[in-house]
């Protein structure tokens, strides 16, 4: 089986507008309607839902963030009565309440649906196994890609996250082909099996893994593939929209498929909301356009990436997006150019010879000065070769970010130690 | 074979790195015989060759020193015009690429040695055998 619902994965670009369109004019009627935040929302950016006539006028409507969110909390932004809601999911917020979505039967079934499409894509069939390690619980991961799973007519074995030993004798014993499962803890479970001494290749059946809920990078994913000789996709995905299976790659890994009959993705320049081209980087801005209980419009997901328009080779027609380079929140600008650490994080983890361990300063608007430590291990005394080596960083990031840096090497330990988000980015800058 | 040590460290160009390195061989009592420094733009290395190369080199690396330990050969230079020509004119016309040398005096006036590292230690000893050389001997630095 190639698609779940080849119809609509394949159906026609134009068509596609055409459905966008007509589900995003039906969103905002019922949001104006029932929905009083949303309805003032809309009186004061002075638009109403029957100016939207193209899907091209999107813009005119005003973003929702995180905040809106908490504006009339918890239920608010809820279009129907508490009878008709089956599903609650939050996801962590900052003012210390959490982000409260709700779920109707077909939103659930709807979400679903989307993940049915997503599995099928990379190759999943009935007759596959599925061992959900992510956490079930108020966080959407787990439940929504259990559903999904289900509904292709996959086994699901619930295991949740945690007790390594107990997971690989679920592998074991019951030939789990497929795994969902943060990155850190692949990468965990992937060592203790080694650590063990069973070979993945011989001793089990796994075929695949779904990543997602943590950034994580292509070289990682790489590994983990080698570890475990399977195929790892890459799945993106918010509490705020469905939680997994917004954006999932399809076999030829190169960019997440975005189902666009259900999500209306814009990227914008998150300093000024303008929408930026197909193709360049910014923050991605999704609207819901299939849900029931709780549509969102143009919602800012912090989460920077790129479009990806050309036609991808698996035949479906959804745009793609680039996997998620970073938070809006850390980019930077320098000679007038958006900059973000990941990008940076990304030139220096593919050099040999330099540490994880770096950092961006800048003391002016045209200069960007990277500071990268060298590895101890792979210092072998020769100065040509470290001459080499930053000339090849300062090369690779200036054709990654059209700006040519300053690169400093510094002695291991110099700079300080990264606790989980590590002050990449010193910003000495005043205006 | 006559092969000798250099150790080399890593430093950034910044006032003390020098003065940090050999205080610590300095405090271990570790006799300095020959060194370098190459600097670029921003960082260096410093090579030493040392009489006790071992303990030198574990030292610093348990001090968190970037370190490295290259091998090297010593050849004997004569104490005369032309003494250093006579030498890298013979590594030349072998084809032996010198890429780090330093000088060790070991009898001021009478003896000293051009220590190079080369790629391939053993293989340019090997080539070097039939040349009018005197290689230095590890023993005599210990
Ligand atoms: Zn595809």
């Amino acid at each position: 089986m190639r698609f779940w619902d080849e119809e609509t994965e394949t159906l026609e670009k134009q068509k596609l507008r055409e459905l966008q369109l007509e589900r995003l004019r039906k969103t905002l009627r019922r949001i104006y309607q029932k929905v009083p935040h949303y309805r003032t929302k809309f009186q004061q950016a002075n638009v109403k839902p029957e100016d939207i006539k193209h899907i091209e006028d999107v813009n005119k409507l005003p973003f929702t963030t995180k905040e809106d969110l908490y504006v009339d909390y918890p239920f608010g932004l809820v279009t129907l009565p508490l009878d008709k809601l089956i599903r609650l999911h939050t996801s962590s917020g900052t003012t210390g309440k959490p982000k409260a979505i709700f779920f109707s039967k077909k939103d659930i079934n709807n979400s679903a649906e989307l993940i049915a499409r997503c599995l099928v894509m990379t190759g999943a069939q009935r007759g596959d196994i599925l061992q959900n390690s992510m956490t079930y619980g108020l966080f959407t991961g787990a439940f929504v890609m259990h559903y999904g799973a289900e509904k292709v007519g996959i086994l699901v074995i619930p295991a949740g996250p945690g007790n390594t030993e107990r997971q690989i004798n679920l592998m074991k014993d019951f030939g789990t082909t497929m795994l969902h499962i943060t990155p850190s803890y692949a990468l965990y479970m992937a060592s203790v099996i080694y650590d063990k001494g069973i070979d993945p290749r011989r001793d089990l059946k796994l075929k695949r893994a779904y990543l997602g809920a943590e950034p994580y990078s292509e070289e990682t994913r790489k590994k983990i593939e080698d570890m475990l000789g399977i195929d790892i996709y890459n799945c993106y995905g918010l509490t705020e929209m469905n939680g997994p299976g917004v954006g999932f790659e399809c076999k030829y890994k190169a960019g997440l498929h975005i189902w666009e009959d259900n999500f209306l993705m814009e990227i914008i320049n998150p300093d000024t909301g303008e929408p930026l081209p197909d193709g360049e980087i910014g923050e991605l801005v999704l609207t819901t356009l299939n849900r029931e209980a709780m549509p969102l419009v143009r919602y800012r997901t912090r989460d920077l990436t790129r479009i990806i328009s050309e036609s991808c080779k698996c035949g479906r027609t959804h745009k793609r997006i680039s996997r998620i380079l970073g938070r809006s929140d850390d980019m930077f600008i320098v000679k007038g150019v958006n900059i973000f650490p990941q990008q940076i994080e990304q030139v220096l983890m593919s050099i040999k010879g330099v540490a994880q361990n770096y950092q961006i300063v800048l003391e002016s608007y045209d200069e960007m000065t990277v500071k990268v430590e060298i590895d101890r291990e792979l210092f072998d005394g020769r100065i040509e070769k470290l001459v080499r080596m930053k000339e090849e960083i300062v090369d690779k990031i200036r054709s990654t970010t059209m700006v040519k840096p300053k690169v400093e090497l510094l002695e291991p330990g110099t700079l300080p130690i990264s606790e989980g988000k590590a002050k990449r980015v010193i910003d000495n800058r005043t205006i | 074979m006559n092969k000798v040590y250099m150790i080399s460290v890593f430093a950034e160009n910044k006032p003390g790195r020098l003065e940090r390195i050999t205080k610590v061989l300095t405090e271990a009592n570790i006799n300095i015989l020959a060194f370098s420094i190459t600097s670029t733009n921003g960082f260096g290395v410093i090579k030493f060759m040392v009489n006790k190369w071992k303990e030198a080199f574990d030292l610093l690396k348990e001090r968190g020193f970037t370190v490295s330990l290259n091998e090297a050969i010593g050849i004997e230079m004569k104490d005369q015009p032309g003494g250093l020509y006579e030498v890298v004119k013979i590594l030349s016309s072998k084809g032996i690429n010198i890429e780090s040398a330093s000088v060790y005096v070991a009898e001021t006036r009478k003896r000293a040695y051009l220590i190079v590292e080369i790629e391939d230690t053993a293989k340019a000893m090997d080539i070097l055998k039939g040349e009018n050389l005197k290689f230095l001997n590890p023993e005599e630095i210990k």
